[in-house]
């Protein structure tokens, strides 16, 4: 009886419309987010999180049993397990502090409903911030990738050193953010920096600057660094990617009389679009989370010219004590990031399917 | 290559159980009774082993000193082991006076008053009284802590203007300036030679609210300073636009090292060591890193260049860093009885020499080398944001900052800095 | 004459390509040779002997970077929790993407969204939490034992149960909870990798194994795994460098030094005022090679990945 009450349930969501889903999830959310509103008290909001947390898995095991499907169920348990420990209380506690005035010392705190996201929605730096971030996003996505696909594919042919080359494209990745900071900073330095010098042999003395503290090129800089330090990543899932291609694709292409261009853009591209897309995926949210990398080159300085969310964070939390606002930061950042990633993935999937 | 997998970890696991044998061996054993100490002070860490040793050679209580770096890192530690009730028995706080205050008022920190003002004040007036203003509320102070001392500093630091005397008489300059006039003056002549003159760490924004402040003190005197915190007086006010007129200044004569804005402390020692810039902005730490740079450099030690010739010059200055006790601790005498001893003449001349500090303790001054004695020399004119009654809220201290990086890179007008101060003071003195 | 064109272009599109390859490559080696260098210089010549080699190399600093920092016990440290972390993840996670992929089962798309989401948000204040969570468990946990011991004492000899409460107290529950903790952070970025990359492997090895009577488990391990050898390479070496250079969940959950990871070592170098950079790029240096050797050991898997996996299959 209730078994079957499961099933029905569950099938009746299963087979719902995408945007009946959608608006589902976002109900549910708003619902809980107004539970959380009117029964701001602790006990309150702990019962209805780990109630909610708790139906919802026992809905999961309920149906994964009545369906038959436990084996498949098992094999996700760990993960879960793993998560549900480390990752939802952590969530809920943000979560939780994200709707009060907390210094992050106090016994006490005082509940401010939406206030602190209100007050974001005013905060002008946190936007400029953000605009940063998106624009070293951007950086990224176009002169990262493009390097680490150049390369991937380069290094994908048969070229003579191709393994001294894999090697080499590591390094950047592996260095300690410290020896990035000092080498950069050094390149980049207004007075005995190696870009300056370059441009003096070269007769464009007219382009030296102090290129870190100059507005105009601190973020661009920060950006190149930050996609220097980055391409080793997608140079090396890429090339994994495109190791796992069949090789007797290429050869039928090549039986077919197609030269290069065409066996990339009709063998290479449609099997490559899915590695794409995880490799923009983890470009976009290492981008838009960038931060050590600031604090060691700029500060966030000259002004706000290089600030970004992260950043911006740190700031709200250990330089003014605003732990809750910082809380609501990250929770706001979170759901920005969401929108953007899942928008990408929808593009891709259309893409792929045209 | 399975077989390498597998080797691998089974030898991973015997190293786990190898550790286990480790482990035990301080388990209940020993006795007698145990100090926690946490610190950030990486560059003090054998010092404080080598202090402990002593110390449980002399009485028989062991202290452990363990050490969370870097100091972000420390700090998150701190307060999170603070929610959870998890402190050590003795502990240092980084942040500022409004934290130090929320940590007391949360009954995490011990007050040391009574045995500071034990026995005819004995330990009391063994310390220099400026840095232990830093760790003391006064009453009716704005946080509303009891009246009391709650640390114990161990070191004393100031920051002050350093001068390299080589480049210096290169340029033709005789004597260290003393006035702003005197002090532009000397940056043209040293333009004129080829060498840069103030090198700082702005980057680090509160390295630009020091100096900021100690110019304002100096125009305006501190309780007009304190009239604007306090909202009485706007930041569009002539004398704050005088303060960060001179920043203009400075940047528009070619008064600042390339790059200043977004350069990191360390990066600035670099260039002073390196005897890239004539005057540095540095606090008394810097002797022990520049020493370890260039032990050749010549430099010395001078108070800001007078503005108001009429009032006196301020720096920041006070505690290095100090220890705190904790309220809940289990062994709170036995860690009080250990800071004051760790405080004593003798172990304060063993920490002063080894680390290149000031010491916090009054009669240990006398042997100190030049440089830092040149430091000492300044205790006079020292003033802290942890003493005074009021301060600034920590949103309006970014903007003034980072609104004198603008300053600097020309992208602001003084005028523009004031006005746009006055409006978000306004805004947040609203919001209270 | 035409054959000639062609070799010609294809020389000059070589030549091209390795210039290319060449100049990128000159960027990531200097930085690496520069560490090295300075690793042999001295404080006061580090920043104005601005030559790659120096003149009179100090190979005492990696002696001194060695003893100073305390590398022995933290480098075998991070060798334990780098090789447990990685491969919890692996396994945890291939198992996850290989039902994300493979399976059908209710739940499957939610929990999906659900890793994919726990990626995308960044929980700034979460250590608070996470250290409050790893401290009460500590407290339960101490408590059980307290309460059994006097059990214990009666069947067990003294000794035994005693050192058993302090290997426990002061080992193997903080070692598991950094170790739990740190899987958790590798988890959703392993999963949705590896997911990727299960999706586009071909069905039919699979099918055949079903066929000749493999058990799920069976084809996990013996079909999906060995295809999807270049993923799980990457996930390898992404989490390995993850976990060796992590310090901040290290300072937080671990509470003494000799648990403490190879990072701490390194910070010792790094004061609030003072870094001794010749010991710190020495000691750097001393870390970067097993990451290198961990890459240059599964770079070959990236690579001849799908032959090997023919081959198995």
């Amino acid at each position: 009886m209730i078994a079957a009450k499961i099933s029905q349930f569950y099938n009746f969501l299963h087979n719902a419309p995408p945007k009946q889903k959608i608006f589902f999830g976002l109900g549910l959310g708003v619902a809980l987010e107004v539970a959380f509103l009117n029964f701001h008290d602790s006990m309150v909001f702990w019962f209805v999180a780990y109630g909610f947390v708790t139906s919802v898995l026992l809905f999961l095991v309920l149906t994964n049993i009545f369906k038959k499907s436990l084996s498949s169920f098992f094999f996700v348990l760990p993960a879960l397990a793993i998560f549900s420990i480390f990752y939802i209380y952590p969530f809920f506690k943000v979560l939780q502090l994200s709707h009060h005035a907390w210094d992050g010392i106090s016994p006490k705190m005082l509940f401010v409903g939406l206030g602190n996201f209100r007050e974001i929605l005013q905060d002008r730096i946190w936007w400029v911030s953000m605009r940063n971030a998106g624009y070293i996003t951007l950086v990224a996505l176009t002169l990262q990738n493009v390097l680490a696909l150049s390369l991937a594919l380069a290094c994908d042919r048969q070229i003579r050193a191709k393994n001294f080359f894999r090697v080499i494209f590591f390094i950047p990745p592996v260095l300690s953010e410290v020896v990035v900071g000092l080498i950069w900073r050094w390149i980049y330095d207004g007075d005995y920096g190696l870009l300056n010098h370059t441009l003096g042999l070269i007769g464009a003395q007219d382009l030296a600057r102090s290129w870190l503290s100059d507005p105009k090129t601190a973020l661009t800089c920060v950006a190149i660094i930050h996609s220097w330090k980055g391409f080793g990543w997608g140079f090396m899932i890429l090339l994994a990617g495109l190791q796992t291609i069949p090789r007797e694709l290429y050869e039928a292409a090549r039986v077919d009389g197609a030269n290069v261009w065409q066996t990339f853009r009709n063998v290479t591209i449609p099997l490559m679009i899915p590695v794409f897309v995880l490799v923009m995926i983890l470009t976009i949210l290492g981008s838009m989370q960038v931060f050590v990398l600031i604090l060691s080159m700029t500060g966030g300085g000259p002004g706000y010219h290089t600030e970004v969310p992260v950043t911006r964070i740190l700031a709200s939390m250990q330089g003014s004590s605003m732990f809750g606002y910082a809380c609501a930061q990250g929770i706001s950042f979170g759901l920005i990031l969401m929108m953007v990633s899942f928008v990408q993935m929808g593009i891709s999937r259309k893409l792929k399917q045209a | 290559m399975k077989k390498t997998i597998l080797v691998a970890l089974l030898g991973v696991l015997a190293f786990g159980l190898v550790m286990a044998g480790c482990g035990t061996g301080q388990g209940p054993a020993s006795t007698g009774k145990k100090i926690m100490v946490w610190h950030w002070m990486t560059d003090r860490e054998e010092a404080f082993e080598e202090l402990a040793r002593r110390y449980e050679a002399q009485t028989g209580v062991k202290v452990v000193f363990e050490l969370y770096a870097p100091s972000d890192a420390y700090s998150q530690k701190v307060r999170a082991a603070a929610q959870a009730r998890a402190l050590p028995d003795i502990f240092g706080l980084l942040g500022e006076k409004r934290d130090f205050a929320a940590f007391i008022k949360a009954g995490h920190i011990a007050s040391l008053t009574e045995a500071m003002n034990a026995s005819g004040a004995a330990w009391k007036g063994m310390l220099f009284e400026k840095a232990l203003a830093v760790n003391e509320f006064k009453a009716d102070n704005p946080f509303g802590v009891d009246a009391g001392i709650y640390g114990v500093p161990i070191d004393v630091m100031n920051i002050q203007m350093l001068y390299n005397k080589k480049l210096l008489r290169k340029a033709g300059i005789n004597q260290a300036p003393a006035t702003w006039s005197e002090f532009v003056d000397a940056c043209a002549k040293l333009k004129a030679a080829g060498i840069q003159g103030l090198v700082s760490g702005w980057g680090e924004i509160w390295m630009i609210d020091c100096l900021a402040s100690n110019f304002a003190f100096n125009i305006m005197g501190p309780e007009k300073v304190f009239a604007t915190f306090r909202g009485e007086v706007p930041y569009s006010d002539p004398d704050w636009i005088a303060v960060f007129n001179l920043f203009k200044e400075m940047a528009e004569q070619g008064m600042l090292a390339n790059g200043i804005v977004t350069m990191v402390n360390k990066t600035a020692e670099q260039n002073f060591a390196n005897e890239r810039s004539a005057f540095a902005f540095n606090g008394s730490w810097c002797v022990n890193v520049y020493h370890g740079m260039n032990p050749e450099l010549e430099y010395g030690v001078m108070l800001p260049p007078k503005v108001n010739v009429r009032n006196n010059a301020y720096i920041w200055g006070g505690a290095g860093s100090s220890l705190l006790v904790n309220d809940r601790s289990l062994v709170k005498d036995d860690a009080i009885a250990f800071l004051k001893w760790l405080t004593d003449t003798e172990q304060q001349a063993y920490l002063s020499e080894t680390t290149r500090n000031l010491p916090s303790n009054r009669k240990v001054v006398g042997k100190l080398p030049e440089v830092l004695s040149e430091f000492a020399k300044g205790t006079d004119n020292v003033t802290h944001p942890n003493v005074w009654p009021v301060n600034e809220l920590p949103k309006v201290i970014e903007r003034f900052d980072k609104g004198i990086q603008s300053v600097i890179i020309g992208e602001k007008t003084p005028e523009r800095l004031g006005a746009e101060l006055t409006a978000l003071k306004k805004e947040e003195m609203a919001k209270k | 004459m035409r054959l000639n064109k062609y070799i010609f272009a294809q020389h000059a599109s070589g030549t091209l390509i390795n210039v290319f390859l060449i100049a990128v490559a000159a960027t990531c080696v200097f930085p690496l040779l520069w560490m090295f260098g300075s690793s042999l210089k001295t404080q006061s010549t580090i920043f104005s002997d601005m030559s790659i080699i120096p003149s009179s190399m100090h190979w005492e600093n990696f002696y001194l970077a060695w003893t100073k920092g305390g590398f022995g016990m933290y480098f075998l440290n991070s060798l334990f929790y780098t090789t447990i972390v990685v491969f919890g993840i692996v396994i945890v996670s291939s198992l996850a993407a290989y039902a994300f992929s493979r399976m059908n089962f209710p739940g499957k798309n939610l929990l999906f969204f659900m890793f994919l989401a726990a990626m995308m948000i960044p929980l700034p204040g979460s250590f608070v939490p996470l250290y409050v969570l790893v401290n009460n468990v500590r407290n339960v946990l101490l408590n059980v034992l307290s309460a059994a011991t006097p059990f214990l004492l009666k069947v067990l000899p003294d000794h035994i149960v005693y050192s058993a409460n302090s290997f426990i107290e002061s080992q193997f529950y903080p070692r598991t909870a950094y170790i739990l903790s740190m899987i958790n952070v590798g988890l959703s970025f392993s999963i949705f990798m590896l997911k990727t990359f299960f999706d586009r492997m071909p069905k039919e090895l699979e099918d055949a194994a079903r066929i000749d009577g493999c058990s799920r488990l069976g084809i996990w391990r013996h079909v999906a795994l060995p295809l999807a050898k270049p993923a799980i390479a990457v996930i390898i070496i992404y989490n390995a460098l993850n976990v060796w250079n992590e310090y901040i969940l290290a300072n937080l959950i671990l509470s003494s030094k000799n648990l403490m990871p190879l990072q701490r070592g390194l910070m010792v170098f790094q004061g609030e005022h003072i870094t001794q950079y010749p010991l710190l790029m020495a000691g750097m240096t001393i870390t970067v090679v097993p990451i290198l050797i961990i890459y240059l050991a599964m770079q070959r898997f990236i690579i001849k990945g799908i032959t090997a996996g023919a081959v198995v299959g």
